[in-house]
Formats: structure tokens, C-alpha cells, sequence
């Protein structure tokens, strides 16, 4: 099996040996099965041990394979029955950004989330997950629709950031980032966001502020990508594993620093590796944050998304 | 000491005086008197271009004398992330930072009066980290509105920053919902804010409370917007536009409510606000 990433090497040079027993075990050798089920054993150690230990940038690389699993993946497999609503009623309909109604086992929820794709024509087709204020009005014109309806609102987080375009700053991105994190503050339903992919800056917070966050565990969240930061603090993009590093943007480091409420562990060998069980480990988890937060009244919930926000940050005084 | 030194040294000093006398208007290169231009708050008496003022001469041009009282004036920059660069850590840039501005963060927050009309102020300082957004910069921010809210206050921001402060990774970003936070809560009350951008308003500050002002006001000629000029001609291969980014650009888009000179800011300000019955 080829193996994409240097770090993977260990896993490689298990897989190409138990291939060779293999190959001998269909020659009827005999005595090989131990030998293959041991062998085997030791494949799933190696890949527990190095997607346990991925550094920072390690982790971007990961994060970043064309096979990981995207929107529509997630909607095939953790999600049934769902109707995709269209259009921000001001300007378009944003390929990059798609929700509507679904359902996750009984429980009714809006689904927005960034779209990306596979593929270089799907992922031209999504603007590769970097979505437009179209894009943002929209997701804002279905969490109001979320509150109409008295359902809580799940969304996927999945982007290098919002579009940097001519078009995007004509017609307000950052109006539109804005307004959302502003509005999001006070809609009166529960807001559950995963961040599944990259978590890029602004673009991502704009359907971000949530009541509760969670984050695949090779996924990451930051307040500009590595290449950014490094070109602008260390005047030189190829810094962009020190910048990685520097900035703390795996979600274990967001766990410490109390952005993030639970990582969604992802199977050893990465999503991209397991779609079915990378899925099987998000379910329960998000129906156990839409049970916790589906007692609160607005008030409550609101006030507690208040404090929340408020508390983000340190400071000294 | 060699002739060619001694006369080069001489040019200097000259220079040096010239410089202290004479300044160089950054948009239409006219050669101005300092003291003109400092007296006229920074903006060119030939062409009206407005360059960047200190927190502090903003509010003395604001508000009126003697009604300032300054919140939270010892809120200052922690290291949560440790975090060290090409050029050194984050803490050492922060103590630079303080000793040459004499600040501790990128924004001065209090309240006062706008001839004669209460109001809660938060003025950012770009000289400070280039204005970015820090946790102590969203704090002060969010503590502004809260007084704004308790005693039933209009609040007004003027922006100037490069954006986030990402020596502070996520929980900078994190201070962009905190300070909406704030707003939504304005907005719940029904108390008017007013965003007033300056040069420059970008990044992380335009994508938060700086673009959801009830009136969004800027200053003539202020770079104003999301993503960064060059950020964009690479992804979108094609010139832009002479007014891309400014506030003129903005009042055509339609996302600003007026663009008002420095000079008239305050009595602008006090004429809007004489309008909400509190």
C-alpha cells in the first residue's frame, strides 16, 4: 500500500512485510497465520504511535489530504433525510458554503457547514471550501430559520479561510464574518460547531461560535495558516513548521487553552484512512452535546454563550 | 577625521534639523511644516490626507475637556502561548511596545462627553502592535460595552489595526467573538453603537465589531477590508481597482454610512448621538 506522508515509513515498512507473508500464506505455507496476526497487531500499534505523536506540521499535512473525508462524506454517513436549502436572498447561492435540514439518528438539526470536495472539479465547483459573503449570509439566513423551526444548529467547519477575492470584498466579507459572530451570539437555539478540517481564521469563526466546539483530532484551528504567519513574523513562508508550532493550533493544544470543549478521536492511520469509524466516533459525541444543551431556555442559553465568549482570552491586569 | 566624513556628518545634522521642521505628506508629497501638521491633527493642509493620530490626541479632539475617565488602564498583554519568532519572543515586543507608546494596550477605553452628550469611547492606537487584537484588547473592548450597557450609553469605537494578534493564536481570534459578544448584547438593549474606522481597519477588526456599527462612519482615504491586497492579486491574478480597499471603495459598496474628515468628527458625532433619546 502506498503511503503518502515521510512519517508514515514505520507504517509502510510493517505493511510491505505483512504483504510478503501474505503472499507466502496463499502459497500454503504453513505456520504463517501467527506470524500475519502478529505482524498485523504490530500495524495498528505503529499507527496509534505515529498519529499519537504528529508534530504540528505533521498534523497540517494530515489535515490536508485530498482523501480526507469532506461535507458530503459526513452527510452520506453521520447524517439521513437531509434537504439542502438554497441561497442568501441577496446576491447568490455560495457552492463553498451548504446546509439545510437533517436528521442524526431521531434528533431534527440544521446542518451548514464549508463543502469541499475531492476532486479538482469538485473542489472547483465548492471553491475549495473558501466561501464568499453569499456564502455566510446564507448560513446566517438558516440559523433564523433553525430558531423558526426550534432546532439546533450543528455546523462543520472545513476551510483554509473565507475568499480572498476582488468580488468577496466588494460585497462585504467582513461585513458578513462580522454579522454572523455577532448575531450568533444571541440566536436562541443551540449551536454545536466541529471543526473537521482546517479551522482558517475569520472563515471559519463566521459559522464557528458555538455554544459547544469539538474537533477531530488531526484537525486544526488558527488564527492565520502557517505559511501566513511564517511569511509575515519570520519574513519567510518556508518557517511554517516553526510557525505551527508557535501558534498552538492542533486540538490538543486547544483543549488546553480551553477554546474547545472535546476532541473526536479519529481512527489510527487518519479519516482519510477510515471514513465509516471516523463517522462512528462523531455520532455519539454530537448526540450527546445536542441532549446536554437541548434542556437550556433561550435565556439560559444565551447568557451561558455570553459568558463563554466573554471569558475567552488572557490577559494580565 | 577625514574631510569626506566630517562634511557627511554635517549633511546629517542637517538633514536631522530639516526633518524636524519640514514633513513629507505620504500621499501628495508636498513638503509641510510639522508643526502645521500636527496642529491640523496629522492631516495634510495641502491635500487633506489624514495620517494616523495617537489614542490619546483622539480623544483629547473628541471629547470634550476634562470629562475623560479611563477604564481599565492596567489591562496588558499576558504571553499565553509563550511564543517566540523570527525575531524574538512576543513578551520582549510587548515591553517595547509599552515603553515607546507609554501604553499597555492597543486601545484606550473610558467615558465622557461629546459636547455635552455622555457616551462610552474606546479609541485603538496603532502605534501598539499595529493596533492587532489581543486578549487585553478585547477585554478592554467588551468591558466598554458592558458600562456602555449598565448605564444605558451610546458606544463608540474608532478602529486602526492590522487585525489579530496571532502571537496569541486562537485566543486572538477567539477576542473577535468576545467583542461581538459585547455588541450583541448592545444590540439586545437597544443601545446605538458607532464604528469608526480609521487607517488602517483589516483583518480580524473589520471581520468583527468594526463592520457592525448601527452607523458605520470612516475617515477619507483609510484602508479598509478583509483579506490583504497582495493576499488577493495572487489568488485572483488581476489588478485591482486604484480605490480597491479604501473608504470611498466602501461608501460605493455600500457598507459605510458616511466618510467624515477628521475636523468635523466630533460635532458629527455629538449631531448623531443628540438623536437618540436615552
Amino acid at each position: 500500500m502506498k503511503r503518502e506522508f515521510d512519517f508514515e515509513q514505520p507504517i509502510a515498512d510493517i505493511e510491505k512485510a505483512l504483504e510478503k507473508l501474505k503472499n507466502l500464506a496463499d502459497r500454503n505455507e504453513k505456520d504463517i497465520n501467527g506470524q500475519i496476526e502478529a505482524l498485523q497487531r504490530k500495524l495498528e500499534e505503529s499507527k496509534t504511535e505515529v498519529y499519537g505523536n504528529l508534530t504540528p506540521l505533521q498534523t497540517v499535512q494530515v489535515v490536508r489530504h485530498p482523501q480526507r473525508p469532506v461535507l458530503d462524506d459526513y452527510i452520506d454517513l453521520v447524517f439521513s433525510d437531509f434537504i439542502e436549502l438554497h441561497g442568501d436572498r441577496c446576491f447568490g447561492d455560495d457552492r463553498a458554503i451548504i446546509g439545510g435540514f437533517a436528521r442524526i439518528d431521531r434528533e431534527k438539526v440544521m446542518l451548514i457547514g464549508h463543502a469541499r470536495g475531492h476532486t479538482v472539479e469538485e473542489n472547483v465547483e465548492r471553491n475549495f471550501g473558501m466561501a464568499r459573503p453569499d456564502g455566510y449570509r446564507k448560513a446566517l439566513r438558516l440559523m433564523r430559520l433553525a430558531e423558526k423551526f426550534n432546532i439546533p444548529i450543528v455546523t462543520f467547519i472545513d476551510t483554509m479561510g473565507a475568499y480572498p477575492g476582488l468580488d468577496a470584498e466588494e460585497r462585504g466579507q467582513a461585513e458578513a464574518i462580522a454579522r454572523n459572530i455577532t448575531e450568533m451570539a444571541r440566536i436562541e437555539v443551540p449551536i454545536l460547531s466541529l471543526v473537521t478540517g482546517e479551522g482558517g481564521s475569520g472563515g471559519a469563526l463566521g459559522i464557528g461560535v458555538g455554544d459547544a466546539v469539538l474537533m477531530l483530532s488531526n484537525s486544526i484551528y488558527s488564527v492565520i495558516s502557517p505559511e501566513g504567519c511564517a511569511s509575515i513574523l519570520w519574513r519567510d513562508a518556508s518557517y511554517s513548521a516553526q510557525a505551527a508550532e508557535a501558534m498552538k493550533i492542533t486540538a490538543k493544544s486547544l483543549l488546553e487553552l480551553g477554546v474547545i470543549d472535546e476532541i473526536i478521536p479519529e481512527p489510527p492511520g487518519g479519516a482519510h484512512a477510515d471514513y465509516v469509524n471516523t463517522a462512528g466516533a462523531m455520532t455519539p459525541i454530537i448526540l450527546k452535546y445536542i441532549k446536554k444543551l437541548a434542556p437550556l431556555s433561550p435565556p439560559k442559553l444565551i447568557a451561558r454563550r455570553f459568558d463563554k465568549y466573554a471569558a475567552m482570552g488572557k490577559f494580565n491586569k | 577625521m577625514p574631510w569626506f566624513i566630517k562634511s557627511r556628518t554635517k549633511r546629517d545634522s542637517q538633514r536631522k534639523q530639516a526633518d524636524e521642521i519640514w514633513i513629507k505628506c505620504q500621499k501628495c508629497s508636498s513638503h509641510i511644516f510639522k508643526q502645521d501638521f500636527i496642529d491640523n491633527h496629522n492631516v495634510c493642509t495641502k491635500c487633506g490626507w489624514h495620517g494616523k493620530i495617537t489614542a490619546y490626541e483622539r480623544i483629547e479632539m473628541i471629547l470634550d475637556k476634562g470629562t475623560f475617565n479611563e477604564f481599565n488602564k492596567k489591562i496588558r498583554p499576558s504571553d499565553p502561548l509563550k511564543f517566540v519568532d523570527g525575531k524574538g519572543p512576543y513578551i520582549d515586543k510587548v515591553e517595547k511596545a509599552r515603553n515607546q507608546t507609554g501604553l499597555n494596550e492597543a486601545v484606550v477605553t473610558g467615558a465622557g462627553k461629546i459636547n455635552g452628550i455622555p457616551a462610552v469611547v474606546a479609541v485603538m492606537d496603532f502605534r501598539f502592535l499595529g493596533g492587532s487584537l489581543g486578549s487585553g484588547t478585547g477585554e478592554k473592548i467588551l468591558q466598554g460595552s458592558a458600562y456602555a450597557c449598565s448605564r444605558r450609553l451610546p458606544y463608540i469605537v474608532f478602529s486602526a489595526s492590522g487585525g489579530a494578534r496571532m502571537h496569541e493564536g486562537i485566543l486572538s481570534l477567539m477576542q473577535m467573538a468576545k467583542t461581538c459578544a459585547g455588541i450583541a448584547r448592545m444590540n439586545e438593549r437597544r443601545l446605538p453603537y458607532i464604528s469608526v474606522l480609521t487607517d488602517p481597519t483589516t483583518g480580524g477588526v473589520s471581520a468583527s465589531y468594526a463592520m457592525v456599527g448601527d452607523i458605520n462612519i470612516a475617515e477619507p482615504g483609510a484602508l479598509i477590508g478583509f483579506a490583504g491586497r497582495r493576499v488577493i492579486e495572487q489568488t485572483i491574478k488581476q489588478e485591482l481597482p486604484d480605490n480597491f480597499q479604501t473608504s470611498e471603495f466602501l461608501l460605493e459598496h455600500g457598507f459605510l454610512d458616511m466618510i467624515v474628515e477628521r475636523s468635523r468628527m466630533k460635532d458629527m458625532l455629538s449631531s448623531i448621538l443628540s438623536y437618540y433619546n436615552r
